[in-house]
């Protein structure tokens, strides 16, 4: 397991891009899966400075990695404030280029491109995100 | 994340090089953000050498394609995709919004 802080900035998200690669290459993930983890953790720790702190420079961004058997789990936290997740709007995937809605992109790769997604804003001070790659799935 | 103009007679060819994310999207999106003139509302961005593209990276493009076409013609067209930015592409929607091609030159070509 290892665990790495940085400061919630824009500039850290290709900081810790680098970071999730590297632990998912170390954790035998091909190469789609590693994007796609890349991708959905980049996605989470821009909603955090997007939204949980509403700028840069206000909080931390914790991103701990523990490789298990057949999965990679990664726990990220912040201490800005909580959101409710299923208020985000699914993102507009359909409609033409002049009536395209830009939110909820995010949350959609994340729960897209992960096996499982969980948000825990249950502790006063601290929300946590769960984001799980089972190896070998199809993302 | 670099980028890399060229001017054709007919459009301008942009290349990102590197991560278009929350920190560099504005970037693109500053140098882009409108046509300035004429001749400069046709873009081709070249995608090969960008490593990876995030929903803001997304988001920026779409803007961009709105304002370009909203003038006198203009487009954006994108060349040179990478595996796994298309997928994320298809995955979103995006790539019924955009004219892609294999390469820069088809694209400049397809002005």
């Amino acid at each position: 397991m290892v665990t790495k802080i940085y400061p919630g900035e824009y500039k850290s998200l290709a900081i810790i891009s680098n970071f999730i690669v590297d632990q998912a290459s170390r954790a035998s993930f091909s190469p789609r899966d590693i994007y796609a983890i890349q991708t959905a953790v980049d996605e989470a720790c821009s909603n955090i400075i997007d939204h949980a702190y509403s700028a840069e420079d206000l909080g931390f961004i914790e991103v701990n990695v523990d490789i298990l058997d057949s999965a990679i789990k990664i726990t990220i936290t912040d201490d800005g404030l909580p959101f409710n997740p299923d208020e985000v709007p699914k993102p507009d995937l359909h409609n033409p280029l002049e009536n395209r809605k830009e939110r909820g992109l995010g949350v959609y790769f994340m729960r897209e491109l992960m096996d499982e997604v969980s948000f825990d804003f249950s502790n006063k001070r601290l929300n946590t995100l769960v984001m799980i790659k089972k190896r070998d799935t199809v993302s | 994340m670099e980028i890399v103009t060229t001017q054709y007679k007919h459009c301008d060819l942009v290349k990102p090089i590197g991560r278009i994310d929350g920190y560099t999207a504005p970037q693109l999106a500053t140098m882009l953000q409108a046509p300035y003139g004429d001749d400069h509302s046709k873009i081709v961005i070249d995608l090969r050498e960008t490593q990876y593209m995030s929903s803001t990276g997304l988001l920026a493009l779409i803007c961009l394609q709105k304002t370009y076409k909203s003038y006198n013609r203009g487009e954006i067209l994108l060349a040179g995709t990478p595996e796994p930015i298309h997928s994320a592409f298809q995955l979103s929607g995006f790539d019924k919004l955009f004219r892609c091609y294999h390469d820069a030159i088809s694209a400049v070509a397809n002005f």
